[in-house]
């Protein structure tokens, strides 16, 4: 009897990514890499004003150019494109993917140069002379609620996108409104606290910039379309829609896709010119963003504005919770844009048992680079409100803010939960975390540390946070797009597994995770397994990846998928047995009937039998090859609390994080290490939001952080080493039980690091401070303590 | 239009280029050397670095006119073909890496933050790399990189 070895289980094991040797060596291939015969380069004319008419615009230096083979003004190209569509079923403005006539943020595209380099197209651009008649910019987000200094769109008076939406208790699915819970809860209340607090607004900053490659062939009829984007499906289905073909003569491929964060999410405007430029002159074209461009051109995040009461008893009982939310969208909807917010009125309810909720969400127009999904998407917003006004009863009441949460935590018990805000939260166990989290940063010493600190005159604050994200997004209810996810497994004539997944990764390992999840369904090597994305050609159907879905939704599809080719080759592998189906062991790189190891039959051969099936068993055809669809029942709702501590410096106000603690449960773990990956760049970002970045207009208009010299970027020295723990609380919506972590990072950190901020500015009266930390504030608020 | 040559990944070569031609760019797109990547247009995000003289230089800091005469390593030619320098594998083993965009610059500024200093202190590697920016990681698996291949594995 042959030996063979034996295959260890992989499936939450710490496994190396197969992505990394070709990266590392600089062998990846991102979309500024393709190089095609003939292909020419795009550069955009911009507005260089926030708001304006369009009075002239003379091409004629830009054409005179050599190299220059077309110029298109934004007029010209409305001839041949329809304006840019939405995903969401909101009302919304007409959005021209280049502006016909008004522009309406600094930055908005008004021209497109065809040009034989890079180089040129950005001269002819920069030849391109554009005469304005400048507009009011609307800039303030609550006097743009007052239709002043302009209204932005007429259709939408005020600049209301969307006008008080209202959810949470006492509010029907129909729309109806009882305000009697909500009310009794703020009269029975012995404490208010609230405040008004800015989520502000920030750039996603892919290290990738975006980019796309489109290629009309006019003798097929087809286009074929590379772009740095996270779902080449959707992708293709609105390039189809807007070029006039059908999704079959499409096909869009996400290359190696550097970075999303959400941003890349959205179908922009550079996609569809760049499309419809190919079709209309039947070669190939390319536009790469500019990092310059990118400030202004790619989508912002958050930029939520929150009005939050809480009505508690004086032993620290919740009773109710009052959230009033403007947005501050920027100057149009965007495929997703309308329905951010609502996440975060969706996730209002926080990990807390509250009788009575009530949100209420105002949209509105600014003349700014609109918004759209950035990691969290509207989760970290809801738990940014949220905890900052928990911590802010917690001081009133002077509680531990670790024991006035565990007071009003949802218990284990009461999972499924259904929230007043419309969520049924699948499982939990909120005080598991919390006590993690309390014991991993020895929360007591860390108390008594901070005060030895303080009786030595330095200002140290301690933060903490709990969270709950809706994540595995989510049933096809939730998403216009669809909430599903596929995967078609196959075993190839010699016995290897080639797997695609519709879930397109950037930088999440799926090639990795998703094959030590077939390597164990199978029984067969690691390395015989290969995972297929990012291209619709190879792959036939996908959403995407973002909401952390790629391994809830799209790993549950490729088991599924393999699952059903598994049970086809145990039929095979009967027939050469005489055994019953489930009568086989598939291990090791072999097949064998159960109890009889001798039995075994190398995996190849009997794959081989099935694509030269002589005798073919009854009742089955030839091949191994099978999909399958994942329509989740519900999202899942991963969870964590997180535990910073903050100094502030005295004379400078420049605060330092000295410490971070993340306890985060995503269910079940695929992969440890990856999910360690996940988390410390999530906590970056959340950290970013809390500390440093800000996107920052001027009065006029202007984008005064349009670039890495002024939008400050976390680098390695704004961070102490992270410490990671995690519970574990499998979710019931799918068979893996893992419930999404690639946002969780983001959501409790932020508050964590404000309310520590606080806690270090107690001594000065300070019960709250906008993001971000800059010192001056912090400088500020410690001259008027003094003062 | 000027003459240049150089010596890149070992091997000569000689081209016509503009003047005002970034280094990058003639990296990648005359070269085709494309695993050095552009992600900022201010010189802050260090994905361009590369060895110009052996010492990590941000080529988009640089014409190529005025490495006329250098001696340039990329990414690509950092270790003999089929083999991975030490940073490499200690990126590799460390998931020193998500999308992989910044990685190239990381490691190509690392090689020098450890010809400079080969035991550095975590305080000392993070502020070695400060001039590259990662959005993937939150830097803490990169510094492990890093200190692994320094010999100093925690």
């Amino acid at each position: 009897m042959p030996t063979t070895p034996v295959l260890p289980k992989l499936v939450g094991q710490r496994v190396k990514r197969r992505e990394d040797p070709r990266l590392i060596q600089g062998r990846g291939t991102y979309v500024d890499d393709i190089a095609l015969v003939g292909m020419l380069h795009l550069a955009f004319k911009r507005s260089d004003l926030a708001h304006a008419r369009i009075r002239s615009i003379d091409t004629s230096a830009a054409e005179a150019l050599d190299g220059v083979e077309a110029v298109f003004t934004g007029a010209q190209i409305a001839e041949f494109l329809a304006p840019m569509p939405i995903a969401t079923p909101f009302p919304s403005p007409e959005h021209r993917a280049v502006a016909a006539d008004t522009v309406r943020y600094s930055g908005e595209p008004v021209a497109v140069v065809v040009a034989r380099d890079r180089y040129v197209a950005r001269d002819a651009a920069d030849a391109i002379v554009v005469s304005y008649d400048p507009l009011p910019a609307v800039v303030d987000l609550e006097q743009a609620m007052t239709g002043k200094p302009a209204v932005i769109h007429p259709d939408f008076p005020d600049n209301l996108a969307i006008a008080l939406v209202p959810s949470g208790t006492g509010v029907s699915a129909s729309g109806s409104v009882d305000d009697s819970a909500i009310d009794a809860a703020f009269a029975n209340a012995e404490i208010v606290v609230s405040q008004r607090m800015m989520n502000q607004r920030l750039a996603p900053s892919a290290m990738e910039p975006r980019g796309v490659v489109a290629h009309y062939e006019p003798g097929k009829g087809t286009m074929t379309i590379w772009s740095s984007t996270q779902n080449p499906h959707i992708l293709r289905t609105f390039i189809a829609a807007l070029t006039g073909l059908g999704q079959d003569q499409v096909r869009a491929i996400a290359p190696e896709v550097g970075g999303g964060f959400g941003a890349k999410i959205n179908i922009y405007g550079e996609e569809y010119v760049t499309a419809a430029i190919s079709k209309r002159l039947g070669i190939p074209l390319k536009w790469i963003e500019d990092r310059s461009e990118a400030f202004v051109a790619t989508i912002h995040g958050r930029d939520i504005l929150g009005y939050v009461d809480v009505a508690a008893r004086r032993d620290g009982t919740v009773l109710g919770l009052k959230l009033r939310l403007i947005a501050d969208i920027g100057a149009y909807n965007m495929l997703l844009t309308a329905a951010i917010p609502t996440l975060t009125m969706m996730m209002a309810n926080a990990t807390y048992n509250i009788p009575a909720v009530r949100v209420t969400l105002t949209e509105v127009f600014t003349n700014k680079t609109p918004t759209d999904a950035y990691r969290g998407a509207g989760r970290p917003e809801a738990t940014y409100f949220v905890e900052r006004a928990m911590d802010m009863l917690a001081r009133e009441l002077n509680m531990d803010p670790a024991e006035l949460r565990r007071k009003n935590f949802i218990k284990p018990s009461q999972f499924p939960f259904a929230t007043q805000t419309g969520a049924i939260y699948d499982s939990g166990d909120y005080e598991k975390a919390l006590d993690l989290a309390l014991k991993n940063a020895q929360w007591d010493r860390l108390k008594a540390e901070r005060d030895a600190a303080r009786s030595e005159g330095r200002l140290v604050g301690l933060g903490l946070a709990m969270y709950v994200e809706v994540c595995g997004i989510g049933p096809s209810a939730s998403l216009p797009t669809g909430g599903w996810e596929h995967s078609q497994v196959t075993i190839e004539r010699d016995g290897r597994i080639s797997a695609t997944t519709g879930a397109s990764p950037h930088g999440q390992g799926n090639e990795t995770t998703f094959a030590q999840m077939l390597a164990d369904q199978f029984g067969v090597p690691f390395e015989h397994v290969t995972i297929l994305h990012g291209d619709t050609g190879v792959v036939k159907q996908g959403i995407g990846t973002f909401g952390s879905r790629s391994q809830a939704v799209g790993g549950t599809a490729l088991l599924m998928a393999g699952a059903k080719v598994k049970s086809k080759m145990a039929k095979f592998a009967a027939a050469l047995f005489e055994a019953h189906e489930d009568d086989l062991v598939f291990e090791n790189g072999t097949i064998s009937v159960k109890g009889s190891p001798a039995s075994a039959k190398p995996f190849a051969s009997v794959a081989a039998y099935a694509y030269v099936p002589v005798p073919l068993p009854e009742g089955l055809e030839p091949g191994l090859s099978d999909e399958a669809f994942f329509e989740p029942t519900n999202n899942t709702y991963p969870f964590g609390c997180h535990i910073s501590m903050l100094e502030i410096d005295r004379d400078t106000g420049e605060p330092t994080l000295l410490k971070l603690v993340a306890i985060d449960d995503a269910g079940n773990l695929i992969n440890p290490l990856i999910v360690e990956g996940q988390i410390h760049g999530g906590l970056a970002q959340g950290i970013g939001q809390a500390m440093i970045e800000e996107v920052v207009y001027g009065n006029d208009g202007q984008l005064l952080t349009g670039s890495f010299m002024d939008y400050a970027l976390p680098r390695a020295i704004d961070f102490p080493r992270f410490e990671l723990g995690a519970s574990v609380t499998p979710t019931p919506v799918n068979p893996l039980g893992a419930k999404g972590v690639g946002e969780a990072g983001t959501l409790g950190s932020t508050p964590c690091i404000v309310n520590a901020a606080v806690d270090a500015l107690s001594g000065f009266g300070v019960k709250h401070i906008d993001m971000m930390l800059r010192p001056e504030k912090l400088w500020r608020i410690l001259q008027g303590g003094r003062s | 239009m000027a003459h240049i040559s150089m010596t890149v990944n070992g091997k000569a070569r000689k081209a016509t280029v503009e003047p005002r031609l970034l280094l990058v760019h003639f990296l990648r797109e005359q070269l085709r050397l494309t695993g050095t990547h552009v992600a900022c247009d201010t010189s802050q995000c260090g994905a361009c670095t590369v060895l110009v003289d052996g010492r990590s230089t941000k080529s988009c800091t640089l014409f190529a006119v005025q490495a006329d005469g250098s001696t340039v390593t990329t990414i690509e030619g950092l270790a003999p073909n089929g083999q991975l320098h030490p940073l490499q594998n200690a990126f590799w083993e460390e998931h020193g890496l998500q999308c992989g965009y910044c990685t190239p610059g990381m490691i190509m500024a690392a090689v020098t933050l450890l010809e400079d200093n080969p035991k550095p202190s975590e305080k000392e590697i993070r502020e070695g790399i400060s001039g590259n920016f990662c959005r993937c990681t939150g830097y803490q698996h990169i510094v492990n990189a890093i200190q692994r291949a320094a010999g100093e594995k925690r």
